[in-house]
């Protein structure tokens, strides 16, 4: 890489547990289609070299948000900035950011070759870098045996690889990916992912990764922004969301949970027959609880533990664990993460730590 | 999943009027056109090629096709050169008003085809709006003679009738374009004027290609445009055809003259299929 990008002089709300500098900084971007509000007020650091993704349920606003980044929207207000300037005032062609499309966009009149090329033919670079640069992407992302073929002669696997070289030979500052892998089937979208992860390492320029997918998000990011209704809910690396989710939201999203509305009265935490102290201040309260914190009961309360009874009302096995569902005495159902096979017979008991159900917030009602 | 009864009434009818109106026809005008006319016009059932060398012999035939080669080719690049900026609008800038747009470069196909060449005629004609407009401005002092009875005023009907027939499958090739291909060349650094170059106009080729056949064909068999506004200057090779099926009574030489614009026809349609074919890609 030529630039070298510098943020002095640039007002930047930096993250301060983050050391690398800051690449794009989103601020106050809000966006709607006539009444439609799409999205509202986000404000998002992005640092140099990083993967983030925005997770978020289709309709969150998550795709409108990287068209903005990209330029082919245009925020209703907010500002984009990268590198000491402002971006959201450039044309799409003269930001240092490329996309890779959910459907690839691969120009189909020209070949594998020529659509690398693309970027490099239209930035006028000399005949002998860019056959050498398209070589090397070609390479890189293993398509260097099609290079003479037309896209709709190669697969889908294929044409996302191809898609990827053409956005990397511009060695862009950021590249976006919009849902890139939702196409593929489920094996070819595994290997990618992994492929893709390591790509982004060697390449080491950042990556914004749309994705509806919060296992995809999980296993690639290096931090997720999780989008909802057009507001961000919680950005976290995914063991910090996973462990602690900041909404019920989140802690759904991510993940499997159970909810538990319970009630704090003078520091102690009441919920379905069992209490556990707490300082919390007092009121209505909900505690996420992941199934795979709760135990089956079995010999001596472990320290600090709760057990509460409950009769097994749903069992799903899926190999190495077995999800089952037991309705408690007061009525609420608790999802259980135990080992597969476990044979467990009614009536169960159950047992958790108190320190692995984390309080959240309610999330808002939006829409 | 159909019947043999049902598949066998839903073909018969368009089987037979493509016989009944089109194959034996064209077989007659085949055999017309190896026939012969006897001085007393009488048409002598006697296969031979006398009609074909007539016609390569006479230059007064092939010079004719050849302008009407000439100002169908005309048309067919001013159709083009006002078709492809109008599709061009209406797909990528229509709006919300695109289908009414599109509905407007459709409805001067409603109006009569002679009231439109008429109304030329009022325009271009000595005493026309056109001169007297240019004179009561002393743009110029006499009307100018080349607005009407030439070639210049064929050319320009057959252009004004025949453009949407270049606009249309422009217009769907465009449309065909899926919009992020436009997207990804912006995205790629590439200006709205290389992105037209290089992806827009590449695949709007076919429609072109559809287009210009379109203007091309359709102007080089007309004889009503040079026959209302061309003058003894703009006369087509179909208005020969006419007068040798019609005062002339040779349809013998009529039929050979139509059999070549046929062959004519025939290629270029094979060939313009051949070239849309190399460049679309769904």
């Amino acid at each position: 890489m030529t630039s070298s990008i510098t943020t002095a002089g640039v007002p930047t709300v930096s993250n301060p547990s983050s050391t690398k500098a800051t690449l794009l900084s989103i601020r106050n971007v809000a966006k709607n289609f006539g009444r439609n509000v799409v999205l509202r007020n986000v404000s998002l650091e992005i640092a140099e070299g990083e993967f983030l993704t925005i997770l978020g349920e289709s309709g969150s606003g998550k795709t409108t948000l990287l068209r903005i980044i990209a330029g082919f929207e245009t925020a209703t207000s907010g500002e984009l900035w990268m590198g000491g300037e402002r971006l959201d005032h450039q044309p799409p062609y003269r930001r240092r950011v490329n996309t890779v499309f959910q459907h690839y966009a691969l120009f189909p009149h020209l070949t594998v070759e020529q659509n690398v090329a693309y970027g490099l033919r239209v930035a006028k670079r000399p005949a002998a870098e860019i056959a050498q640069r398209v070589t090397e992407a070609l390479e890189k992302v293993k398509m260097t045996a099609y290079a003479k073929a037309k896209p709709a002669k190669i697969s889908g696997g294929q044409q996302q690889r191809v898609a990827l070289a053409r956005a990397l030979v511009n060695r862009p500052r950021l590249l976006l990916l919009d849902e890139p892998l939702s196409a593929l089937d489920a094996n070819l979208r595994r290997q990618m992912q992994v492929e893709l992860k390591s790509l982004q390492r060697e390449v080491g320029i950042a990556f914004v990764f749309v994705t509806h997918d919060q296992e995809e998000a999980m296993v690639m990011s290096d931090r997720i922004a999780l989008l909802r209704s057009g507001e961000l809910e919680q950005v976290a690396s995914p063991p910090e969301i996973y462990r602690r989710p900041a909404t019920a939201y989140v802690a759904q999203f991510i993940g499997h949970t159970n909810l538990l509305k319970a009630e704090v009265r003078g520091g102690v935490v009441h919920w379905g027959g069992v209490s556990w102290p707490s300082s919390l201040p007092d009121g209505p309260t909900l505690f996420s609880l992941r199934p795979e914190h709760i135990r089956l009961a079995g010999g001596a309360l472990a320290p600090g533990a709760v057990r509460v009874r409950g009769r097994i009302v749903q069992r799903a096995f899926h190999g190495a664990t077995e999800l089952i569902r037991v309705r408690c005495a007061d009525g609420q159902v608790l999802a259980v993460r135990t080992a597969g096979g476990s044979g467990v017979q009614d009536p169960v008991e159950l047992e958790f730590l108190p320190a692995d159900a984390i309080p959240v917030r309610e999330s808002s009602e939006r829409n | 999943m159909f019947s043999r009864t049902y598949k066998f009434v839903i073909t018969t009818p368009p089987l037979l009027w493509v016989t009944v109106f089109l194959l034996v026809p064209y077989a007659l005008m085949f055999c017309y056109s190896f026939w012969s006319v006897t001085p007393a016009q009488a048409i002598v059932h006697s296969w031979n090629l006398e009609n074909y060398q007539e016609l390569l012999q006479k230059s007064v035939y092939w010079e004719t096709l050849l302008r009407s080669m000439w100002i169908a080719a005309r048309v067919m690049v001013f159709s083009l050169l006002l078709g492809y900026p109008l599709a061009y609008f209406l797909s990528f800038y229509g709006g919300k008003r695109k289908d009414l747009l599109y509905q407007m470069v459709i409805i001067p196909l409603w109006v009569s085809y002679l009231v439109r060449a008429y109304a030329w005629k009022t325009i271009l004609g000595s005493e026309g709006v056109l001169n007297t407009l240019l004179q009561y401005v002393h743009f110029t002092r006499h009307p100018l003679e080349f607005l009407l009875y030439s070639p210049f005023a064929v050319v320009l009907t057959l252009t004004h009738i025949y453009t949407p027939f270049a606009i249309l499958p422009i217009y769907a090739a465009l449309e065909h374009i899926p919009r992020n291909l436009v997207e990804a060349s912006h995205d790629l650094g590439a200006t709205p004027a290389q992105t037209f170059w290089k992806v827009i106009f590449p695949l709007s080729i076919p429609g072109v290609v559809a287009g210009a056949t379109f203007a091309f064909v359709l102007s080089l068999g007309d004889f009503l445009a040079p026959l209302l506004l061309g003058g003894p200057s703009g006369i087509m090779i179909s208005n020969i055809v006419v007068s040798l099926f019609g005062a002339a009574y040779n349809w013998p030489l009529g039929a050979a003259i139509s059999l070549g614009m046929l062959l004519i026809v025939v290629s270029l349609l094979f060939l313009s299929e051949r070239v849309e074919k190399k460049w679309s890609f769904s």
